[in-house]
């Protein structure tokens, strides 16, 4: 997110009619510490450009580290997009896309804001930025493939419409239960050729030793976030799910840096002390425990964690933000890490093993599936998944309609009753249980 | 015109009834290959001793899909589903998808789970083309393929195959271009659907045979005067542009094909596999780095809406009808930035939507007739 989207302020946002609202929690000083680095990603950039420096834009499951080690400051489309559709600022920039632009309404959301976004800085569109321009006109971009097709596209269009070069690493997808050795190869040679690419168009050069360095910082920030993300598995859990939503900018975008390091070490040291207390922020009793399959539903994430709120729903596995968790030690295993990162570049027997193991680990009772409507590679081969989890774990699922970005594409009907159904067997199966 | 006439009907036949094709071949004791579109390595096939037959899609009610894909996937993989679960194409000993866009990525995992009983051979195609690494593991990416395919035919490809069938597709690819052209003079026999009759019908023919009789076809066209279209003369722009009623509309309002950039057409016969360049694998993998112009394959610069230009101008064509598959991104990226190009250089475009389980064309047919007006 371009600034940290809490729950919080969503639920304030959405519950203006509210009669009486809560007092607000104290932000924890982990999220403080995130709305410090996210700030300052976004400031370095602005002064990094006005110095003449030039500036990225990258996809979120891009080698980050080749950007950090050569000290480029790069911003990440697919989170400010996010950051704007969980604002309710979308509105303008998606009517602007299918309009004017003459964008299909059928594309990613993210895209579409950003693309829109995009032409504001191009001077092509009267939209008015929400945040001042934050996001500055990138002088180049970086882009793996790893999460979407809709990716390489959206860049060829960015590109074309800026006049600015691409600097591509084709990750392939993985219709087989492993990274070939033939892709570890040609995605290798495009990571060496890209790091040339990059120095001579940026003017930086390339210092092996402080790639080390980085690299060892994102080994320790992919340590962190599991560690975060495993502490879940106690009960009840130490803490509302949806809360490390807010904390992926600090791997999405600042991976490679020691301002992720403090964040997530500060942020499981408050996990920690939960669990030692016996405390959680997750504000009800812990009453069910499920997954949530797909990219968070930004524009509702406030009517999401109310509704789960009211029957004691804690997500306390996610398929999405563990993609950041990239674990590697040198240049082939950085190739390797980032072709298998996203369950999205995996085939389907990939994807059912790493949700069967977090379902177990987790001990989850049900499954959320957001048809996420600007998401073709999320949806498409969903409902066998489902089938298949459903059958080998014995646990019930909800799916629901909803998006990343575009507001239009979700009922708030619809999610309740979903998962008024979804509880309805969960507890079937709990009173099942517990009968013996 | 007795053998021309004939000529067009067999092929108009094999396109309105594939499983006839399927079945002749099955009957001749061959082994046939499901090709998911587009770019299948048919010629892996071929030289496997075995009949590529493309699958893209058809007019069929949507049930046992559904089960499997949400309501905004391709018409195509749609219907591909369906026939590949209602037992459509039993007959098949594999079928080959190439994961280009997300929601072939997906189909990969779909068949193979959905219709176990027809094998599935995932290719994925390399995007970085600029990288020398991509031919490599092309390479390695279809002898994946031949490895698969050995274990249907129990025999290893060979070299010498491999060449000859090369010089089959590119013999084809040619015949099929020079088709196009001929068709241009011929606009009162090959309307809309005949040319669109004779394009697809590849697809259910060993290449050398389509090859002979489109080659008798483009003769007996040489050998009559050429026609002035007094209509508008068009240019397709997308997938595909299907089915017949659609076209039938363009036939009603005069309109004539001269020329597409189709995926299901033209598109795939415009870049030969090089003569030289090493071994006919690593020739193959190049004929893949030399394609241009196409939504599916990752290329700088957009090029395509100044390629839709020139064939305006070469064809003589007025302006571009943009066939838009239904809930394919990979074309709607493309669309703004082709469609603005052409507009700039002085050719109107008009938008269709397609989607082959349409079943009403009443608002393209209005279209259609405001685009001749325009024009």
């Amino acid at each position: 997110m371009s600034e940290p989207i809490t729950a919080q302020t969503n639920a304030a946002s959405a519950d203006q009619a509210a009669p009486a609202p809560k007092p607000k929690r104290p932000k924890p000083k982990s999220m403080l510490l995130l709305n410090e680095q996210t700030q300052a990603l976004f400031e370095n950039a602005r002064l990094a450009k006005e110095r003449g420096e030039k500036v990225g834009w990258s996809a979120s499951i891009f080698p980050q580290e080749i950007a950090e080690t050569l000290g480029l400051n790069i911003l990440y489309p697919e989170n400010h997009s996010a950051g704007i559709a969980a604002r309710h600022q979308a509105d303008p920039f998606l009517q602007d896309c299918e309009g004017p632009l003459g964008y299909s309404n059928d594309l990613c959301a993210y895209a579409k804001v950003n693309l829109s976004y995009a032409s504001a800085l191009n001077n092509e569109s009267t939209v008015e930025f929400p945040d001042g321009g934050k996001m500055v006109k990138p002088d180049f971009l970086l882009l793996t493939n790893n999460i979407c097709n809709q990716l390489t596209k959206w860049y060829e269009n960015l590109s074309r419409q800026m006049n600015i070069p691409i600097f591509f690493i084709d990750t392939c997808y993985n219709p087989s239960d492993y990274v070939t050795e033939t892709r570890v190869r040609y995605v290798r040679a495009q990571i060496d050729q890209l790091i040339k690419d990059l120095c001579a168009f940026t003017g930086k050069k390339w210092d092996d030793k402080r790639f080390q360095k980085v690299m060892k910082i994102s080994q320790r920030n992919s340590f962190l976030w599991e560690r975060a993300n495993s502490l879940m598995d106690h009960k009840p859990a130490p803490i509302g799910g949806f809360e490390l939503f807010n904390y992926m900018s600090a791997m999405v975008c600042n991976r490679g840096k020691t301002s992720s390091t403090a964040v997530l070490e500060q942020l499981n040291a408050e996990i920690e002390e939960h669990i030692k207390n016996g405390t959680s922020t997750f504000p009800v009793d812990e009453q069910y425990r499920i997954s949530w399959d797909g990219i968070a539903c930004w524009p509702y994430l406030s009517h999401n964690l109310r509704t789960l709120k009211k029957y004691g729903i804690n997500m306390v596995a996610s398929s999405y933000g563990k993609a950041w968790a990239i674990e590697y030690d040198d240049l082939d295993g950085m190739a390797r890490a980032y072709c298998f990162a996203s369950t999205n570049g995996d085939n389907a027997s990939t994807m059912i093993g790493r949700r069967m193991e977090a379902l177990k680990k987790f001990d989850c009772e049900g499954t959320i599936y957001h048809v996420n409507r600007s998401c073709k590679v999320m949806d498409c081969q969903m409902m066998e998944v489902q089938r298949q989890i459903s059958e080998q774990a014995g646990i019930p699922f909800a799916s629901f309609d909803g998006d990343q970005a575009d507001y239009r594409n979700y009922s708030e009907a619809q999610f309740e009753t979903r998962i008024q159904g979804l509880v309805e067997v969960m507890a079937q199966n709990k009173e099942a249980k517990e009968n013996g | 015109m007795a053998d021309l006439k004939n000529n067009l009907s067999v092929l108009a036949e094999a396109y309105g009834n594939p499983r006839a094709r399927l079945d002749y071949y099955l009957g001749q004791g061959k082994k046939v290959i499901g090709c998911f579109p587009p770019y299948t390595p048919e010629e892996l096939v071929h030289a496997s001793g075995m009949i590529p037959m493309g699958l893209w899609g058809g007019q069929t009610e949507l049930m046992r899909a559904k089960s499997y894909l949400p309501a905004f996937a391709c018409p195509i993989m749609q219907s591909d589903m369906e026939f590949g679960l209602s037992g459509a194409y039993r007959g098949l000993s594999a079928v080959i998808i190439p994961a280009l866009c997300d929601t072939l990525r997906c189909m990969t995992q779909n068949w193979r789970f959905g219709v176990p009983g027809i094998p599935m051979i995932p290719i994925v195609y390399p995007q970085n083309r600029r990288s020398p690494a991509s031919v490599d593991y092309l390479i390695s990416e279809y002898e994946s393929v031949l490895t698969m395919l050995s274990t249907i035919t129990g025999q290893m490809m060979n070299e010498q195959a491999l060449c000859r069938s090369i010089e089959i597709y590119n013999e084809h690819n040619a015949v099929m271009r020079e088709f196009a052209q001929t068709a241009n003079e011929h606009l009162d026999i090959v309307t809309p659907r005949v040319r669109h009759a004779v394009m697809k019908s590849a697809f259910f023919y060993e290449k050398s045979e389509h090859s002979a009789i489109v080659r008798e076809i483009i003769a007996e066209l040489k050998k009559l005067p050429a026609y002035a279209h007094p209509g508008k003369k068009v240019v397709l722009a997308g997938i595909m542009c299907e089915p017949d009623e659609l076209l039938g509309i363009f036939e009603e309002n005069d309109f004539a094909v001269v020329g597409d950039d189709l995926a299901q057409e033209s598109r795939q016969y415009r870049t030969d596999t090089p003569a030289k360049g090493g071994g006919s694998l690593r020739r193959l993998a190049l004929q893949w780095n030399c394609r241009t112009g196409c939504s599916l394959i990752h290329e700088d610069g957009k090029p395509r809406g100044e390629m839709l230009a020139s064939l305006c101008r070469l064809s003589g064509a007025s302006g571009v009808i943009s066939c838009m598959m239904k809930f394919c991104d990979p074309e709607e990226y493309d669309q703004p930035y082709y469609e603005g190009d052409l507009r700039s250089a002085g050719f109107p475009c008009l938008s269709i939507e397609i989607d082959q389980q349409n079943t009403s064309y009443e608002q393209a047919r209005t279209r259609i007739e405001t685009f001749r007006e325009m024009l």
